[in-house]
Protein backbone atom coordinates (compact mmCIF):
# COMPACT_ATOMS: atom_id res chain seq x y z
CA UNK A 1 0.00 0.00 0.00
CA UNK A 2 1.06 3.44 -0.62
CA UNK A 3 2.73 5.54 2.01
CA UNK A 4 3.89 1.96 3.95
CA UNK A 5 6.83 2.72 5.63
CA UNK A 6 7.62 -0.64 6.99
CA UNK A 7 7.77 -2.24 3.42
CA UNK A 8 11.79 -2.95 3.05
CA UNK A 9 13.31 -2.49 -0.73
CA UNK A 10 15.04 -5.79 -1.47
CA UNK A 11 18.43 -5.62 -1.90
CA UNK A 12 17.93 -8.06 -5.16
CA UNK A 13 16.34 -5.20 -7.22
CA UNK A 14 18.33 -1.99 -6.19
CA UNK A 15 21.03 -1.19 -8.95
CA UNK A 16 25.12 -2.39 -8.49
CA UNK A 17 25.76 0.61 -6.87
CA UNK A 18 23.06 -0.10 -3.93
CA UNK A 19 20.82 2.74 -4.60
CA UNK A 20 17.88 3.34 -7.39
CA UNK A 21 18.51 6.34 -9.23
CA UNK A 22 15.36 8.33 -9.88
CA UNK A 23 13.91 6.22 -7.33
CA UNK A 24 13.29 3.94 -10.42
CA UNK A 25 14.17 0.16 -10.97
CA UNK A 26 16.67 -0.63 -13.19
CA UNK A 27 14.28 -2.30 -15.98
CA UNK A 28 12.10 0.74 -16.29
CA UNK A 29 15.43 3.10 -16.57
CA UNK A 30 16.86 1.59 -19.12
CA UNK A 31 12.90 1.17 -21.03
CA UNK A 32 13.45 4.48 -20.64
CA UNK A 33 16.73 5.20 -22.29
CA UNK A 34 15.26 2.80 -25.29
CA UNK A 35 12.25 4.63 -25.58
CA UNK A 36 14.81 7.97 -26.25
CA UNK A 37 17.25 6.62 -28.50
CA UNK A 38 14.27 4.98 -30.56
CA UNK A 39 12.16 8.68 -30.57
CA UNK A 40 15.50 10.15 -31.87
CA UNK A 41 15.53 7.91 -34.88
CA UNK A 42 11.91 8.01 -36.08
CA UNK A 43 12.60 11.41 -35.34
CA UNK A 44 15.76 11.94 -37.71
CA UNK A 45 13.07 9.32 -40.37
CA UNK A 46 10.44 12.18 -40.67
CA UNK A 47 12.71 15.22 -40.26
CA UNK A 48 14.47 13.44 -43.56
CA UNK A 49 10.76 13.06 -44.75
CA UNK A 50 10.30 17.05 -44.00
CA UNK A 51 13.60 17.96 -45.63
CA UNK A 52 13.40 15.81 -48.94
CA UNK A 53 9.65 16.95 -49.52
CA UNK A 54 10.56 20.73 -48.54
CA UNK A 55 13.00 20.79 -51.30
CA UNK A 56 10.55 18.82 -53.72
CA UNK A 57 10.24 20.83 -56.81
CA UNK A 58 6.66 18.74 -58.17
CA UNK A 59 4.09 18.98 -56.68
CA UNK A 60 3.70 16.59 -53.57
CA UNK A 61 0.44 14.05 -53.58
CA UNK A 62 -1.87 14.62 -50.97
CA UNK A 63 -2.86 12.63 -48.06
CA UNK A 64 -6.95 12.57 -48.69
CA UNK A 65 -6.60 12.26 -52.11
CA UNK A 66 -4.49 8.75 -52.03
CA UNK A 67 -5.93 7.32 -49.21
CA UNK A 68 -9.51 7.62 -49.52
CA UNK A 69 -10.78 4.24 -49.61
CA UNK A 70 -12.25 1.64 -47.30
CA UNK A 71 -12.18 -2.46 -47.21
CA UNK A 72 -14.98 -3.77 -48.87
CA UNK A 73 -16.61 -0.51 -50.02
CA UNK A 74 -16.78 1.92 -52.96
CA UNK A 75 -16.53 5.44 -53.11
CA UNK A 76 -14.30 7.99 -51.17
CA UNK A 77 -13.78 8.17 -47.67
CA UNK A 78 -10.74 10.19 -47.29
CA UNK A 79 -8.69 9.57 -44.49
CA UNK A 80 -11.48 7.97 -42.71
CA UNK A 81 -9.85 4.26 -42.49
CA UNK A 82 -6.65 5.61 -41.23
CA UNK A 83 -8.32 7.96 -38.47
CA UNK A 84 -10.04 4.81 -37.33
CA UNK A 85 -6.76 3.16 -37.11
CA UNK A 86 -5.66 6.09 -35.25
CA UNK A 87 -8.81 5.58 -33.12
CA UNK A 88 -7.94 2.13 -32.53
CA UNK A 89 -4.30 2.50 -31.47
CA UNK A 90 -5.52 5.05 -29.34
CA UNK A 91 -7.59 2.98 -27.41
CA UNK A 92 -5.31 -0.12 -27.24
CA UNK A 93 -3.28 2.51 -25.23
CA UNK A 94 -5.98 3.19 -23.18
CA UNK A 95 -6.23 -0.59 -22.20
CA UNK A 96 -2.72 -0.33 -21.56
CA UNK A 97 -2.67 2.07 -18.93
CA UNK A 98 -6.12 0.21 -17.33
CA UNK A 99 -4.18 -2.62 -17.12
CA UNK A 100 -1.45 -0.68 -15.45
CA UNK A 101 -3.57 0.63 -13.04
CA UNK A 102 -4.72 -2.78 -12.45
CA UNK A 103 -1.58 -4.06 -11.49
CA UNK A 104 -0.80 -1.24 -9.10
CA UNK A 105 -3.72 -2.64 -7.30
CA UNK A 106 -2.67 -6.18 -7.82
CA UNK A 107 -5.58 -6.87 -9.70
CA UNK A 108 -4.37 -9.64 -11.85
CA UNK A 109 -7.97 -10.18 -13.38
CA UNK A 110 -7.89 -6.71 -14.47
CA UNK A 111 -4.68 -6.96 -15.61
CA UNK A 112 -5.67 -10.21 -17.82
CA UNK A 113 -8.49 -8.61 -18.92
CA UNK A 114 -6.87 -5.16 -20.08
CA UNK A 115 -3.74 -6.32 -21.42
CA UNK A 116 -5.82 -8.63 -23.44
CA UNK A 117 -7.79 -5.97 -24.93
CA UNK A 118 -4.64 -4.44 -25.64
CA UNK A 119 -2.99 -7.54 -27.50
CA UNK A 120 -6.41 -7.35 -29.61
CA UNK A 121 -5.95 -3.83 -30.62
CA UNK A 122 -2.78 -3.81 -31.72
CA UNK A 123 -3.46 -7.09 -34.33
CA UNK A 124 -6.59 -5.09 -35.72
CA UNK A 125 -3.77 -2.02 -36.12
CA UNK A 126 -1.46 -4.34 -37.54
CA UNK A 127 -4.32 -6.10 -39.63
CA UNK A 128 -5.37 -3.12 -41.04
CA UNK A 129 -1.92 -1.54 -41.83
CA UNK A 130 -1.37 -4.65 -44.11
CA UNK A 131 -4.14 -4.35 -45.97
CA UNK A 132 -3.71 -0.47 -46.16
CA UNK A 133 -0.05 -1.16 -47.65
CA UNK A 134 -1.77 -3.90 -50.18
CA UNK A 135 -3.83 -1.23 -51.42
CA UNK A 136 -1.51 1.06 -51.87
CA UNK A 137 1.18 -1.21 -53.40
CA UNK A 138 -2.07 -2.38 -55.88
CA UNK A 139 -2.59 1.34 -56.73
CA UNK A 140 -5.75 3.40 -57.45
CA UNK A 141 -6.13 2.33 -61.37
CA UNK A 142 -2.69 3.17 -62.78
CA UNK A 143 -1.23 5.79 -65.08
CA UNK A 144 0.35 6.86 -68.47
CA UNK A 145 2.42 8.88 -70.18
CA UNK A 146 1.13 11.00 -73.07
CA UNK A 147 4.00 11.45 -75.71
CA UNK A 148 2.58 14.91 -77.18
CA UNK A 149 1.51 18.28 -75.82
CA UNK A 150 -1.91 19.18 -75.67
CA UNK A 151 -4.62 21.37 -73.94
CA UNK A 152 -7.88 19.77 -73.15
CA UNK A 153 -11.40 20.73 -70.95
CA UNK A 154 -11.37 19.17 -67.88
CA UNK A 155 -14.15 19.30 -64.73
CA UNK A 156 -12.48 20.19 -61.42
CA UNK A 157 -14.81 18.64 -58.39
CA UNK A 158 -16.12 22.29 -56.97
CA UNK A 159 -16.83 24.18 -60.34
CA UNK A 160 -19.63 23.44 -62.78
CA UNK A 161 -17.37 24.97 -65.85
CA UNK A 162 -14.72 22.95 -67.54
CA UNK A 163 -11.40 24.58 -67.29
CA UNK A 164 -8.86 24.00 -69.94
CA UNK A 165 -5.60 22.02 -68.87
CA UNK A 166 -2.39 22.22 -70.93
CA UNK A 167 -0.33 19.20 -70.94
CA UNK A 168 3.37 18.43 -71.92
CA UNK A 169 4.90 15.44 -73.25
CA UNK A 170 5.29 13.09 -70.56
CA UNK A 171 2.15 14.02 -68.32
CA UNK A 172 0.69 11.02 -66.49
CA UNK A 173 -2.61 10.59 -67.47
CA UNK A 174 -4.71 8.47 -64.43
CA UNK A 175 -6.96 5.63 -65.34
CA UNK A 176 -10.21 4.79 -62.36
CA UNK A 177 -9.25 1.28 -61.25
CA UNK A 178 -12.16 -0.84 -62.59
CA UNK A 179 -10.83 -0.26 -66.03
CA UNK A 180 -7.18 0.16 -64.68
CA UNK A 181 -7.35 -3.36 -62.98
CA UNK A 182 -8.07 -4.84 -66.34
CA UNK A 183 -5.60 -2.62 -68.20
CA UNK A 184 -2.85 -3.83 -65.80
CA UNK A 185 -3.49 -7.33 -66.86
CA UNK A 186 -3.34 -6.67 -70.77
CA UNK A 187 -0.50 -4.44 -70.55
CA UNK A 188 1.43 -7.29 -68.80
CA UNK A 189 0.24 -9.54 -71.81
CA UNK A 190 -2.22 -11.51 -70.10
CA UNK A 191 -4.16 -13.25 -73.25
CA UNK A 192 -7.49 -13.24 -71.54
CA UNK A 193 -7.85 -9.86 -71.83
CA UNK A 194 -9.31 -7.96 -74.89
CA UNK A 195 -8.76 -5.13 -75.86
CA UNK A 196 -11.24 -2.89 -78.53
CA UNK A 197 -10.75 0.60 -79.42
CA UNK A 198 -13.46 2.20 -81.81
CA UNK A 199 -13.55 6.19 -82.62
CA UNK A 200 -15.61 6.78 -79.28
CA UNK A 201 -14.70 4.05 -77.04
CA UNK A 202 -12.12 2.10 -75.65
CA UNK A 203 -13.46 -1.17 -74.26
CA UNK A 204 -11.80 -4.35 -72.21
CA UNK A 205 -13.22 -7.49 -71.63
CA UNK A 206 -11.84 -10.39 -69.37
CA UNK A 207 -12.67 -13.53 -72.09
CA UNK A 208 -13.36 -15.48 -68.97
CA UNK A 209 -15.66 -12.92 -67.63
CA UNK A 210 -17.51 -11.51 -71.24
CA UNK A 211 -20.73 -10.24 -69.20
CA UNK A 212 -18.92 -8.00 -67.60
CA UNK A 213 -17.26 -5.76 -70.26
CA UNK A 214 -15.32 -2.48 -68.66
CA UNK A 215 -15.74 0.85 -71.00
CA UNK A 216 -13.22 3.94 -70.14
CA UNK A 217 -15.96 6.30 -69.04
CA UNK A 218 -13.51 9.13 -67.97
CA UNK A 219 -9.60 9.84 -67.79
CA UNK A 220 -7.91 11.51 -64.30
CA UNK A 221 -5.69 14.82 -64.47
CA UNK A 222 -3.69 15.62 -61.43
CA UNK A 223 -5.15 12.69 -59.56
CA UNK A 224 -3.42 13.09 -56.31
CA UNK A 225 -2.10 16.12 -56.33
CA UNK A 226 -3.90 19.78 -56.26
CA UNK A 227 -6.26 21.05 -59.39
CA UNK A 228 -7.32 17.42 -59.44
CA UNK A 229 -10.09 17.42 -63.08
CA UNK A 230 -11.52 14.48 -64.93
CA UNK A 231 -11.71 14.38 -68.99
CA UNK A 232 -14.45 12.81 -71.03
CA UNK A 233 -15.59 12.40 -74.50
CA UNK A 234 -13.70 13.19 -77.57
CA UNK A 235 -10.88 14.64 -75.80
CA UNK A 236 -10.68 11.36 -73.35
CA UNK A 237 -9.88 9.76 -76.43
CA UNK A 238 -7.53 12.05 -77.69
CA UNK A 239 -5.15 11.73 -74.38
CA UNK A 240 -5.95 7.85 -74.95
CA UNK A 241 -4.66 8.16 -78.49
CA UNK A 242 -1.79 10.33 -77.17
CA UNK A 243 -0.45 7.41 -74.81
CA UNK A 244 2.94 5.69 -74.19
CA UNK A 245 4.03 2.11 -73.30
CA UNK A 246 4.62 4.06 -69.99
CA UNK A 247 2.03 2.40 -67.67
CA UNK A 248 2.40 2.59 -63.85
CA UNK A 249 -0.18 0.98 -61.51
CA UNK A 250 0.46 1.46 -57.48
CA UNK A 251 3.73 1.49 -56.17
CA UNK A 252 6.72 -0.20 -55.56
CA UNK A 253 10.22 0.10 -54.47
CA UNK A 254 10.96 1.87 -58.03
CA UNK A 255 8.47 3.43 -59.36
CA UNK A 256 4.56 4.84 -57.62
CA UNK A 257 1.48 6.04 -59.47
CA UNK A 258 1.42 8.65 -56.44
CA UNK A 259 3.93 11.16 -57.25
CA UNK A 260 6.60 11.23 -60.13
CA UNK A 261 8.98 11.76 -56.54
CA UNK A 262 10.16 8.24 -55.67
CA UNK A 263 10.84 9.51 -52.23
CA UNK A 264 7.16 9.48 -51.20
CA UNK A 265 6.60 5.87 -51.90
CA UNK A 266 10.51 5.14 -50.45
CA UNK A 267 9.46 6.93 -47.45
CA UNK A 268 5.79 5.77 -46.88
CA UNK A 269 7.46 2.28 -46.87
CA UNK A 270 9.87 2.93 -44.66
CA UNK A 271 8.09 5.08 -42.13
CA UNK A 272 5.13 3.52 -42.18
CA UNK A 273 6.95 -0.08 -42.00
CA UNK A 274 9.42 0.48 -39.67
CA UNK A 275 6.63 1.72 -37.38
CA UNK A 276 4.10 -1.33 -38.16
CA UNK A 277 7.29 -3.26 -36.78
CA UNK A 278 7.32 -1.80 -33.75
CA UNK A 279 3.37 -2.71 -33.54
CA UNK A 280 3.79 -5.91 -34.63
CA UNK A 281 7.02 -6.88 -32.09
CA UNK A 282 4.98 -4.91 -29.40
CA UNK A 283 1.93 -7.44 -30.04
CA UNK A 284 4.53 -10.33 -29.64
CA UNK A 285 5.92 -8.66 -26.15
CA UNK A 286 2.39 -8.20 -24.97
CA UNK A 287 1.26 -11.69 -25.83
CA UNK A 288 4.09 -13.06 -23.66
CA UNK A 289 3.76 -10.89 -20.70
CA UNK A 290 0.20 -11.80 -21.08
CA UNK A 291 0.84 -15.49 -20.41
CA UNK A 292 3.24 -14.97 -17.69
CA UNK A 293 0.70 -12.59 -15.85
CA UNK A 294 -1.88 -15.35 -16.37
CA UNK A 295 0.48 -17.74 -14.92
CA UNK A 296 0.66 -15.69 -11.61
CA UNK A 297 4.55 -14.98 -12.57
CA UNK A 298 4.14 -11.41 -11.81
CA UNK A 299 1.58 -12.24 -8.79
CA UNK A 300 4.30 -14.54 -6.78
CA UNK A 301 6.52 -11.17 -7.55
CA UNK A 302 4.10 -8.89 -5.48
CA UNK A 303 4.20 -6.62 -8.28
CA UNK A 304 3.39 -5.93 -12.08
CA UNK A 305 6.19 -3.64 -12.91
CA UNK A 306 7.19 -5.81 -15.91
CA UNK A 307 3.64 -4.42 -17.08
CA UNK A 308 4.36 -1.20 -16.96
CA UNK A 309 7.64 -1.09 -18.79
CA UNK A 310 5.84 -3.38 -21.51
CA UNK A 311 2.90 -0.47 -21.36
CA UNK A 312 5.69 2.19 -21.45
CA UNK A 313 6.77 1.00 -25.21
CA UNK A 314 3.37 0.37 -26.06
CA UNK A 315 2.55 4.48 -25.40
CA UNK A 316 5.60 5.14 -27.40
CA UNK A 317 4.30 2.92 -30.49
CA UNK A 318 0.90 5.46 -30.34
CA UNK A 319 2.85 8.26 -30.15
CA UNK A 320 5.14 7.92 -33.04
CA UNK A 321 2.04 7.05 -34.87
CA UNK A 322 0.30 10.40 -33.78
CA UNK A 323 3.51 11.98 -35.53
CA UNK A 324 3.00 9.49 -38.97
CA UNK A 325 -0.14 10.95 -39.06
CA UNK A 326 0.26 14.02 -39.00
CA UNK A 327 2.91 14.79 -41.24
CA UNK A 328 2.45 11.61 -43.94
CA UNK A 329 -1.75 11.81 -43.90
CA UNK A 330 -2.54 15.27 -42.70
CA UNK A 331 -0.15 17.87 -43.51
CA UNK B 1 21.73 19.72 -3.65
CA UNK B 2 19.25 17.25 -2.76
CA UNK B 3 20.20 13.83 -3.44
CA UNK B 4 17.64 12.11 -6.29
CA UNK B 5 19.12 8.87 -5.98
CA UNK B 6 17.56 8.09 -2.34
CA UNK B 7 15.59 6.00 -1.45
CA UNK B 8 13.00 7.73 1.07
CA UNK B 9 9.63 5.41 2.85
CA UNK B 10 8.25 3.73 0.11
CA UNK B 11 8.53 6.23 -2.48
CA UNK B 12 9.76 3.49 -4.70
CA UNK B 13 8.81 2.74 -8.36
CA UNK B 14 8.39 -1.16 -8.06
CA UNK B 15 6.28 -0.10 -4.59
CA UNK B 16 3.97 1.78 -6.77
CA UNK B 17 0.74 0.46 -5.41
CA UNK B 18 -2.71 2.28 -4.87
CA UNK B 19 -5.98 1.58 -3.50
CA UNK B 20 -9.25 0.57 -5.01
CA UNK B 21 -10.84 4.85 -4.54
CA UNK B 22 -7.52 6.14 -5.93
CA UNK B 23 -7.25 3.62 -8.99
CA UNK B 24 -11.07 5.05 -8.93
CA UNK B 25 -10.06 8.57 -9.27
CA UNK B 26 -6.72 7.40 -11.64
CA UNK B 27 -9.44 5.69 -14.38
CA UNK B 28 -11.93 8.79 -14.30
CA UNK B 29 -8.88 10.59 -15.18
CA UNK B 30 -7.25 8.17 -17.79
CA UNK B 31 -11.22 8.27 -19.80
CA UNK B 32 -11.31 11.80 -19.57
CA UNK B 33 -7.50 11.66 -21.59
CA UNK B 34 -9.15 9.01 -23.84
CA UNK B 35 -12.09 11.97 -24.63
CA UNK B 36 -9.67 14.42 -25.25
CA UNK B 37 -7.34 13.15 -27.76
CA UNK B 38 -9.98 11.10 -29.92
CA UNK B 39 -11.59 14.58 -29.66
CA UNK B 40 -8.71 16.01 -31.23
CA UNK B 41 -7.99 13.50 -33.49
CA UNK B 42 -11.42 14.01 -34.82
CA UNK B 43 -11.23 18.01 -35.16
CA UNK B 44 -7.83 17.35 -37.22
CA UNK B 45 -9.64 14.63 -39.62
CA UNK B 46 -12.50 16.81 -40.44
CA UNK B 47 -9.80 20.03 -41.08
CA UNK B 48 -8.09 17.87 -43.24
CA UNK B 49 -10.80 16.88 -45.14
CA UNK B 50 -12.66 20.13 -44.88
CA UNK B 51 -10.14 22.54 -46.08
CA UNK B 52 -8.21 22.55 -49.52
CA UNK B 53 -4.52 22.78 -49.46
CA UNK B 54 -2.68 25.83 -51.30
CA UNK B 55 -1.25 29.20 -50.77
CA UNK B 56 -4.36 29.98 -48.82
CA UNK B 57 -3.66 31.66 -45.61
CA UNK B 58 -6.29 28.91 -44.19
CA UNK B 59 -4.40 26.34 -45.15
CA UNK B 60 -0.96 27.91 -43.51
CA UNK B 61 -2.96 28.28 -40.36
CA UNK B 62 -4.70 24.44 -40.33
CA UNK B 63 -1.40 23.51 -40.83
CA UNK B 64 0.21 25.21 -37.75
CA UNK B 65 -2.54 24.28 -36.02
CA UNK B 66 -1.89 20.27 -36.91
CA UNK B 67 1.40 20.32 -35.57
CA UNK B 68 0.25 22.36 -31.95
CA UNK B 69 -2.65 19.85 -31.50
CA UNK B 70 -0.15 16.63 -32.69
CA UNK B 71 2.09 18.45 -29.81
CA UNK B 72 -0.79 18.58 -27.69
CA UNK B 73 -2.01 14.78 -28.08
CA UNK B 74 1.88 14.06 -27.86
CA UNK B 75 2.62 15.75 -24.18
CA UNK B 76 -1.02 13.80 -22.88
CA UNK B 77 0.45 10.70 -23.84
CA UNK B 78 3.85 10.94 -22.34
CA UNK B 79 2.84 12.93 -18.96
CA UNK B 80 -0.22 10.90 -18.77
CA UNK B 81 -0.52 7.54 -20.02
CA UNK B 82 3.51 7.00 -19.72
CA UNK B 83 3.41 8.88 -16.21
CA UNK B 84 6.35 10.55 -16.80
CA UNK B 85 4.38 13.35 -15.04
CA UNK B 86 4.56 11.54 -11.56
CA UNK B 87 8.09 10.45 -11.44
CA UNK B 88 11.01 12.56 -10.44
CA UNK B 89 11.40 15.50 -11.83
CA UNK B 90 14.82 14.56 -12.92
CA UNK B 91 14.22 11.49 -14.41
CA UNK B 92 11.82 13.65 -16.57
CA UNK B 93 14.52 15.84 -17.47
CA UNK B 94 16.60 13.42 -18.53
CA UNK B 95 14.27 12.15 -20.79
CA UNK B 96 12.89 15.33 -22.32
CA UNK B 97 16.01 17.76 -22.16
CA UNK B 98 18.05 15.88 -24.39
CA UNK B 99 15.45 14.94 -26.71
CA UNK B 100 13.91 18.29 -26.98
CA UNK B 101 17.41 19.68 -27.83
CA UNK B 102 18.76 17.69 -30.51
CA UNK B 103 15.51 17.07 -32.26
CA UNK B 104 15.28 20.99 -32.17
CA UNK B 105 18.42 21.43 -33.68
CA UNK B 106 18.08 18.41 -36.08
CA UNK B 107 14.94 20.28 -37.21
CA UNK B 108 16.09 23.84 -37.21
CA UNK B 109 19.12 22.54 -39.95
CA UNK B 110 17.09 20.53 -41.51
CA UNK B 111 14.74 23.49 -42.77
CA UNK B 112 17.60 26.16 -42.65
CA UNK B 113 19.81 24.05 -44.94
CA UNK B 114 16.95 22.60 -46.99
CA UNK B 115 16.01 25.70 -48.12
CA UNK B 116 19.08 27.48 -48.99
CA UNK B 117 19.61 25.53 -52.06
Amino acid sequence: MAGDATKVIPKEVLWGGGRSPFSVSYGKMMMWYFLVSDALTFSGLLTAYGFVRHGSEDAWPIGEQVFQALPGLEGHYPLIYVALMTFILIVSSVTMVLAVESGHRNHKKGVVKWLGWTIIGGMIFVGSQAWEWSHYIHGGGGAFQISQAMTVNATTDHKSEPISIALTDGDRVFMDHHFGDLMERYVEGDIAIQLTTTAESVTLVDVYHPEHPVVLEELTLNKYVENKSVVKGAEMMQLWNARTDNFVFGANLETSEYGTQQAYGGFFFFITGFHGFHVFSGVVFNIIIWFLVIRGVYEKRGHYEMVEKIGLYWHFVDLVWVFVFTFFYLV
Amino acid sequence: MERDDLIANDNYSLNATHSDEAGAKIRKKIWKVTGLLTLITAVEVFCGVMIKRGDTWQWSTIKVMFIVLTLVKAGYIIMSFMHLGEERKNLRNVVLVPYVLFIGYLIFIALYEGSSH
